[in-house]
């Protein structure tokens, strides 16, 4: 199933506790899992039961970007959960982030 | 993305966190979100939100509620005068005016406090409103923020912030949620300077908790770092200089602070020293910015400071005085007069491209045709990519036709030890075109004669860039956040030639 992803649109995963937020997107439908299942855009809409598909779990963090290889669809974790982001089934990578001191 | 995603995001990852105040009055990331969706609900038909006021611990409802329902934030000077108040207020003739107790009842628009309002807020926010990006009212390209620059060379102009420029910042500078829960941040910048919305912004999105000094007071700020257990505080160099002078030489005893950062002006390398000095286990960051490229584009970190502290190399040492590098998604060229990109090591214009280089007045955008934004500062750039600043184009003196940056003359004086404070200007004339005066501020109790100032100089630098005259002054004009304003040290100067000329 696909759900159409832009820049602000939130996504709830439908097996775990993670969140996260799309920080680019291209604005047309993406077939796009979190923990191998199709996630929610409202908090609401979150089913009770089901868990994290083989293969797409082992912990999405805090703060951190997850970016497809054509650096079409980023995905920023707003709260953390066992289930990972993939497109079109293939795990979405984690991004390098240079840390910079805190400057205000 | 829009600052409303900011909302949303805080509500995701920080819910139970304290993100505003202590103890009875903490507020959490949800709680935060009810307040800001509770004041945008306020918000329908207003066309922005001004504030004029002090610090105020829910300081960040009123911006983000303005982002929220879609119209700009608009902080002014609460410090100007009167007429100059209401003149910025009347720019704005739909908005909610909110202000602080004293401020209110000099504004002839209709105001109201900043807490009246909050009290006042409908009791719940509406029930489940569109996920914010679907939201009609959330145009990344709309303008989030207006900031009056401070005028230090002209009149103040409008700075425009967008949306996308904020966040283009936020989302390059700072891992959202990196902060730890017991992490604060002391806010002692007013609400009007591109520093106190960074503040804000920043530190919500790091997750970092906020507690604002209503005004800066140094002992004051000594005593809430102490009492709240404050980890991370932002002077300017003034503030700096008034808390080392509180000090007075003994340490100053705020275990928790494990961050200074400190910006908006040029510091006095002797204030720097003597802070490092009594303020042993804090990192030191000097963040170099304007209001035009939303907050910060280069920064000096703590260890760039040890470095250059512990240094025998001169070249390694003299980056204690440098806004260090330049923060990745920015890029920068120095270029001279014909615009022409200058090689490592020679001084030039600074020019700036990114996403959060905003770059735009009221009256238009100031960005080439391909995006790059003069900054109007002098500086350069040392074969490791340390960004020095000479200060504006504007305060340049041109003497024989020779480009004289006052930043290098002052830095030579106010590293005499009776000296405190040093401004130098370019005052018309015949012969050259202009000639140097400097005016100084001697430390108390501290005397020099002029001739003894003009040869450090003259030493150090050489002849044409020493000061024809020195003038002594007890103190100079300064904006509230430090900035020296030489528009009015050289007002002065020139009437006082020009009644000398009488």
């Amino acid at each position: 199933m696909s759900l159409m992803l832009k820049p602000g649109t939130r996504l709830f995963s439908a097996v775990c506790s993670t969140e996260m937020i799309a920080v680019k997107a291209p604005g047309v439908p993406v077939d796009i899992t979190i923990g191998g299942a199709t996630p929610v855009v409202a908090v609401a809409d979150r089913p009770s039961d089901g868990s994290v598909a083989d293969g797409y779990g082992g912990g999405a963090a805090m703060g951190k970007r997850y970016v497809d290889a054509d650096d079409a669809i980023e995905l920023l974790c707003t709260k953390p959960g066992d289930g990972l982001p993939a497109l079109n089934g293939v795990l979405l990578e984690l991004k390098d982030a240079k840390a910079m001191p805190a400057s205000d | 993305m829009h600052l409303a995603s900011l909302v949303d995001m805080v509500e995701s990852g920080f819910d139970e966190r304290v993100l505003l105040g202590s103890g009875a009055d903490a507020v959490t990331g949800s709680q935060l979100g009810s307040l800001v969706r509770r004041g945008a609900s306020t918000l329908r038909g207003v066309e922005a939100v001004v504030y004029a006021g002090e610090n105020h611990p829910l300081l960040p409802v009123t911006l983000l509620a303005a982002a929220w329902a879609g119209v700009p934030f608009v902080p002014v000077n609460f410090r100007l005068e009167d007429a100059q108040l209401n003149g910025l207020i009347a720019r704005y003739p739909h908005a909610l005016v909110l202000a602080d107790d004293r401020t209110v009842a000099r504004i002839t628009a209709p105001a109201i406090t900043l807490d009246n309002w909050l009290s006042a807020l409908p009791a719940d926010a509406p029930v489940t409103e569109a996920p914010s990006n679907d939201n009609d009212n959330h145009n990344d390209d709309d303008v989030a923020v207006v900031l009056f620059t401070s005028g230090t060379t002209s009149e103040p102009k409008a700075a425009l912030l967008r949306h996308r420029h904020l966040m283009a910042y936020l989302l390059g500078a700072i891992e959202f949620g990196s902060a730890g829960e017991q992490e604060a941040m002391l806010v002692a910048v007013p609400p009007y300077h591109i520093a106190g919305v960074a503040n804000m912004l920043s530190n919500i999105f790091a997750g970092r908790r906020l507690v604002y000094l209503r005004s800066f007071e140094p002992q004051l700020w000594l005593d809430t770092v102490r009492a709240e257990r404050v980890t991370n505080a932002m002077v300017v160099p003034t503030m700096l200089s008034r808390i080392v002078d509180t000090l007075d030489g003994q340490p100053a005893d705020v275990g928790s602070l494990r961050t200074l950062s400190y910006g908006g002006a040029q510091v006095s390398e002797r204030v720097l020293r003597e802070a490092l000095r009594l303020l042993p286990d804090a990192g030191f960051v000097n963040a170099y910015g304007l209001t035009e490229t939303a907050s910060t584009i280069a920064v000096l970190g703590p260890e760039d400071h040890r470095a250059a502290i512990a240094s025998d190399d001169e070249t390694v040492r003299r980056r204690l005085s440098s806004a260090g590098q330049v923060l990745p998604m920015v890029e920068i060229e120095i270029r001279d007069d014909l615009g022409i990109v200058v090689p490592a090591g020679e001084p030039g214009l600074i020019f700036l491209r990114g996403e959060q280089i905003a770059g735009e007045y009221a009256t238009g955008s100031l960005l080439d045709a391909d995006g790059w934004f003069c900054t109007r500062d002098r500086g350069w750039i040392d074969s490791d990519g340390y960004l020095f600043i000479d200060g504006r184009v504007d305060d340049t003196i041109i003497r024989g036709g020779e480009n004289i940056a006052p930043a290098e003359i002052e830095s030579v004086l106010l590293a005499h030890p009776a000296v405190s404070e040093a401004c130098v200007v370019g005052l018309p004339d015949d012969e050259w075109g202009q000639r140097i005066l400097a005016v100084v501020v001697l430390r108390p109790g501290e005397t020099v004669a002029a001739e003894e100032l003009r040869d450090r100089v003259r030493a150090q630098l050489r002849g044409a860039k020493t000061p024809e005259e020195i003038v002594f002054r007890s103190e100079l004009p300064h904006t509230e956040t430090g900035k020296l304003l030489r528009r009015i040290v050289l007002q002065e100067l020139t009437s006082r030639d020009v009644q000398r000329n009488d």
